[in-house]
């Protein structure tokens, strides 16, 4: 009787025991198990969310709260710095996702063939991700001194003018993005590996026998089956860029002027200012950008399996 | 490396490729480090040339000292605080997450829906920070290490949730009911029987998510604001603007820094790649 009552779903029929046991169904996965769970992310994750939806409305000390309605929204669609932080934060997502996307596939495929040192190559090419964002953030700020630092070195080699990267406001946001795509490119790969290794090996077999070239290969099998780590890659490094802080609070905080500001660095910035209001209102906007950026974008790429 | 091994399938190729690979990622990835390494080492003055050089002289002890005593030794503080906040955090999310991914795949009720949407909005959505700090100062645990660690804990349940889930829909349900049989409760279920079996998923979860917590720089920067709470990663924050002429101070902290990552790095590659790839095969 109490191998039934271990199943959840023959709630149906219960047995003795467990009625005198207090008229509900016995089951060993109790709901308690839940609890602490629950209380931690609903009082520090779920009443922060909420609450955000209110306090962006509003202007806000911590201690006391005045209802403004939607004037930091307008606030923050009308500063020009504040929305420079908003296009910035939309161009940089997009630039490091498809530059992951695609290197870390052509790194993946690379990586899978045959070639000398591909353990350490595949080591050397994850280890920025474990290190410190902050730590990777000086390095380069130091690596892309426009006068002093090796990268203008090196190309002044090649008799290339290197640009100033993180003091020209037109390079800031792309070199910030460079070197995300540096840190980051190596979980793609990593993700793109695990995909390319579990393709069965009959694919790529009959594919050669009837005359497949590498590209054909390629481009007939490896690609499509590998579209569930291109979704993985592309959901997880559009969340990642959307929500980037630190590798841009380390480099530049948002500068030269607010030229490579993003939502997160404004949220920051006005934290710091004391606009606890409207710094939530930053919040909220990177909340509505994240979901209708990724929602649809998760949906519409799982719409469709390839079938294996 | 079976398959692909057959997209690059002309021979002879391969040598040159090989080359290139790794002549590139000496450029690329290499220097970088081996700048960080040489840096530190470095006295002052050579330092501040920013050139990727060998040292005149190795000042690695000295750099080490200065670095370690600067602001009355809050690297050995900053070092406290982040073990402190790494282990209970990911201690804490370790046996939460697992009771909870336990009972969510065993368990099947309506709610599973909602919950399940629930840990991937957790993914998903950034919190909110100033409300978060509102919701602390009122519980009090605001600039309070319990503080930080429960926040770390909250925004890391929901991956270690997927991760213990999928792995318990591995371990046979039989199980389960034989040790009901020999008499155990829940709680006697989960922690005698079942969470044993989770360890190499558990491996896999301490390891990622201790690398990220100790990474994390965010967090800390918001919620344990201060110069005696500083973690790690605060302290590179707070060197970068005083050492700002002392490069080699400055990079013998990033390198600090660094050799946990690579510890975990070398001796636990496989879990990790096993943690942050899980979901690519699946979707």
């Amino acid at each position: 009787m109490t191998v039934t009552s271990a199943h959840p779903q023959d709630r149906v029929d219960s047995t003795p025991a467990a009625k005198a046991a207090g008229g509900k169904v016995y089951t060993p996965y109790s709901f308690w198990f839940y609890l602490p769970t629950a209380v931690i992310y609903a009082v520090l994750f779920l009443v922060p969310t909420f609450a955000s939806f209110y306090y962006s409305l509003t202007r806000w000390s911590l201690f006391e709260s005045k209802f403004i309605g939607l004037d930091n929204f307008v606030t923050f669609f009308q500063e020009p710095a504040l929305v420079k932080g908003f296009t910035n934060t939309l161009i940089y997502a997009v630039v490091t996702s498809g530059s992951k996307v695609v290197l870390g596939l052509l790194l993946a495929v690379l990586l899978t063939s045959r070639i000398i040192g591909r353990g350490y190559l595949r080591s050397v090419v994850f280890f920025p991700v474990l290190v410190s964002t902050v730590g990777v953030g000086l390095l380069f700020q130091v690596l892309m001194n426009p006068e002093r630092g090796i990268i203008n070195g090196a190309l002044g080699v090649l008799g290339i003018d290197g640009p100033g990267w993180l003091t020209d406001p037109k390079w800031a946001l792309m070199s910030i993005a460079a070197v995300d795509v540096w840190k980051g490119v190596g979980l793609a790969t990593l993700i793109y590996i695990a995909g390319i290794v579990s393709i069965p090996r009959e694919y790529m077999e009959a594919a050669r026998v009837d005359g497949a070239g590498s590209w054909e290969s390629f481009r007939r099998i490896v690609l499509p089956l590998c579209k569930p780590a291109t979704v993985t890659v592309i959901i997880l490094s559009l969340i990642g860029g959307l929500r980037s802080f630190e590798l841009i609070w380390a480099m530049t905080r948002g500068g030269p002027g607010f030229t490579s500001d993003v939502i997160s660095s404004v949220i920051y910035k006005q934290y710091q200012a004391g606009f606890y209001g409207l710094s939530t209102a930053g919040n909220v906007i990177l909340f509505v950008v994240v979901t209708a950026i990724i929602l649809p974008l998760s949906w519409f790429l799982n719409r469709k399996e390839v079938d294996m | 490396m079976s398959t692909a091994e057959l997209v690059n399938h002309r021979p002879g190729r391969s040598y040159l490729l090989s080359a290139v690979a790794i002549v590139s990622s000496i450029v690329v990835f290499i220097i970088p480090f081996a700048f960080i390494v040489l840096t530190a080492v470095k006295d002052r003055q050579q330092s501040a040339d920013l050139d990727f050089s060998w040292p005149h002289q190795f000042h690695f002890v000295q750099n080490f000292v200065d670095v370690v005593k600067a602001r009355d030794y809050m690297l050995v503080i900053a070092f406290i605080n982040s073990t402190i906040l790494t282990v209970a955090s990911v201690a804490g999310m370790v046996v939460l997450a697992a009771m909870a991914g336990f009972v969510l795949q065993r368990r099947k009720s309506r709610w599973n829906g909602f919950i399940n949407f629930l840990v991937l909005s957790g993914l998903i959505i950034p919190p909110a920070v100033v409300p978060t700090i509102w919701v602390l100062q009122k519980l009090g645990l605001f600039k309070t290490m319990p503080g930080l660690i429960l926040i770390e804990i909250a925004f890391g349940l929901s991956f270690c949730i997927l991760l213990f889930r999928a792995f318990v829909a591995t371990i046979p349900r039989e199980l389960d009911e034989a040790a009901i049989i020999d008499g155990a409760g829940p709680l006697r279920l989960f922690f005698r029987v079942i969470f044993p079996l989770l360890r190499s998923v558990i491996i896999t979860v301490v390891v990622v998510q201790s690398v990220n917590v100790f990474n994390d720089f965010v967090n800390p920067l918001y919620f344990l604001p201060g110069d005696k709470n500083a973690t790690v990663q605060l302290t590179l924050y707070n060197f970068s603007g005083q050492f700002s002429t002392q490069y080699n101070l400055l990079f013998m902290d990033i390198l600090l820094i660094t050799i946990p990552p690579l510890i975990m790095f070398l001796f636990f590659n496989r879990q990790i790649v096993a943690g942050m790839t899980s979901g690519a095969v699946k979707g």
